[in-house]
């Protein structure tokens, strides 16, 4: 694995910090977000956990930066979110680095060229020759065989699709990595795979902040060192597996069963 | 006429000038979403970084991928046009004028037009649907995410090379149709050559061409930014992107024929005030 070069800037305790975020689609009809109260610690890797409909890809948009809250304050890496135009948010974001659930690649570039494109977007100054030395780089690290570089994603496998999208979201190798559903809708194996690639690659970035969002309880228990879990737009825990294992909640324990039990 | 009659028919009249209301609403919002959205893109075309690169290759999917299509419609129009104007102008013996009436007709309305039309329904199409699936399969999030501002990568490329394309193409449209024309009158009709251009020379003014090519412009700018507006703001799934092509390409159409109505007006009234043109 290639060294890491990145200059580690946040020093805070936590990386994101959400506070009262309460957010409506409907001029104060309807909450999907009830007043989130979150603390993500730095170097962590959280997931965030739920039933369907609970406000979990909400809450992400919101970290993302892509929704603004109705009320209250969205901090990433110490910055307050609505303090930023749009220009500076978009220059904020190059501070994170997401995976997909469905790896969004770019269906007319091939696989080096995805992994290349944020680097030739934010890293001008690199020759184009250092550029795919990177993606190399970065492509290998995630364990994707260099035979299938210069093919278009829809020549590959979901697996090596996922593997991309995680090479292209080390790219800039950003503080805060995000994985939106990575296992969602792949076999037992390909969830497995992925689960330990995610693990891996935590490991491997020392100092990046991961938070993952998940249905899956078990791979939540089995990777993450903090797990969040939403309710009906409300935080309802937020712990250790440990916490959860010895929660009182029913719901908490419902999930805990159910999701042990696949 | 019973009570109960009056109060269903108030009623029934309050709710149809009510939906009216908010068609036109809906309409004018739309129009002005629609302009907010081309004028942010258009303006990051200004803005580092520049995309130079991303304008050359929609130019050439707007322009040049576009050049067959435009050779084959015009000139089959400029026969068919020259034939019809010729049948007509044989009953009142002025053959000799089916050229000029063919060159200012094709030259200031049916090249912009009609190259409006095909160019927004194959590009504009195809802009909306790429759009579209890109919004769908979270690419754009991923632009978004990757710091990367979506209307300048995405949107601003696309609506410059329709803007620059649509001119170059009618004036190949105005081209290829000139030679129907000049193909039905000397060659199968049998025409004097000398005159066919004499009265062309003598009627057709650079200004007259220079109208349908700035209509033309105009047009690339309308499905431009109707087409990615469509595109950008697709929900819904496979589904969501037919339907954002299909309404794109259909208020592309719709809106070329309405503005060129009002454009044509607007620049005949140009010609008297100024003087240029000969008033018409």
């Amino acid at each position: 694995m290639a060294p890491l070069t990145r200059q580690q800037t946040f020093k805070g305790e936590y990386a994101i910090e959400l506070t009262d975020v309460k957010k409506s689609f409907d001029q104060g009809k309807d909450f999907i977000l009830k007043g989130i109260d979150l603390k993500i610690p730095r170097e962590s890797l959280t997931a965030i956990i739920g039933f369907s409909g609970t406000g979990k890809s909400v809450m992400l948009k919101h970290i993302l930066g892509l929704y603004e809250p109705t009320s209250g304050k969205v901090e990433v890496l110490g910055q307050d979110l609505s303090e930023l135009n749009n220009n500076d948010l978009t220059k904020f974001r190059c501070n994170y680095g997401v995976l997909f659930q469905s790896a969004a690649l770019f269906d007319d570039m091939s696989v080096l060229e995805n992994v290349c494109f944020p680097l030739d977007e934010h890293r001008r100054h690199l020759k184009k020759d250092q550029v795919i030395q990177i993606a190399y780089d970065k492509l290998k690290m995630v364990g994707l065989d260099p035979k299938h570089f210069e093919k278009l994603p829809s020549q590959i496998s979901g697996g090596m699709q996922k593997r991309t999208g995680l090479a292209r979201a080390l790219a800039l190798d950003p503080e805060i990595l995000i994985y939106d559903e990575p296992t969602t809708g792949l076999d037992p194996i390909l969830t497995e795979m992925v689960d330990n690639l995610i693990l891996e690659t935590h490991k491997l970035n020392q100092g990046t902040t991961s938070v993952m969002v998940s249905h899956d309880l078990a791979a939540a228990f089995r990777i993450a060192d903090f797990i969040v879990m939403l309710d009906a737009g409300r935080v309802l825990l937020s712990g250790t597996a440990q916490d959860f294992f010895k929660s009182d909640i029913e719901l908490v324990k419902r999930f805990v069963d159910k999701g042990m039990k696949h | 006429m019973s009570a109960d009659w009056v109060l269903k028919t108030a009623h029934g009249m309050d709710q149809f000038f009510f939906t009216i209301k908010n068609k036109i609403q809906n309409f004018i919002t739309l129009i002005g979403e629609m302009t907010l959205f081309g004028y942010d893109s258009l303006k990051l075309l200004f803005a580092q970084p520049y995309r130079y690169g991303e304008i050359l290759k929609q130019m050439e999917f707007v322009g040049n991928q576009s050049m067959g299509i435009i050779a084959l419609t015009s000139t089959f129009t400029g026969l068919a046009l020259s034939f019809q104007v010729y049948l007509g102008f044989k009953l009142v013996n002025a053959v000799n004028l089916v050229g000029p009436t063919v060159a200012l007709g094709i030259t200031r309305e049916l090249g912009p037009v009609l190259t409006g039309l095909i160019v927004a329904a194959r590009a504009g199409g195809a802009m909306a649907a790429r759009l579209g699936t890109m919004r769908v399969n979270e690419q754009m999030d991923a632009l978004d995410v990757m710091g990367v501002n979506t209307k300048q990568y995405l949107i601003a490329p696309r609506i410059i090379a329709a803007i620059i394309c649509m001119p170059l193409l009618t004036a190949l449209f105005d081209f290829m149709a000139m030679f129907g024309c000049w193909f039905l009158c000397i060659k199968i009709v049998g025409l004097d050559q000398a005159i066919f251009f004499e009265k062309i020379s003598e009627t057709l003014e650079v200004t007259h061409i220079n109208e349908g090519l700035f209509k033309s412009a105009i047009f690339g700018l309308l499905f431009g930014v109707i087409c990615t507006f469509k595109g950008f703001h697709t929900t819904g799934g496979a589904k969501g992107v037919g339907e954002a092509t299909n309404r794109g390409v259909v208020i592309s159409m719709v809106s070329i024929i309405i503005i060129d109505y009002f454009l044509m007006n607007i620049i005949r009234i140009y010609y008297l005030v100024s003087g240029i043109g000969r008033g018409f």
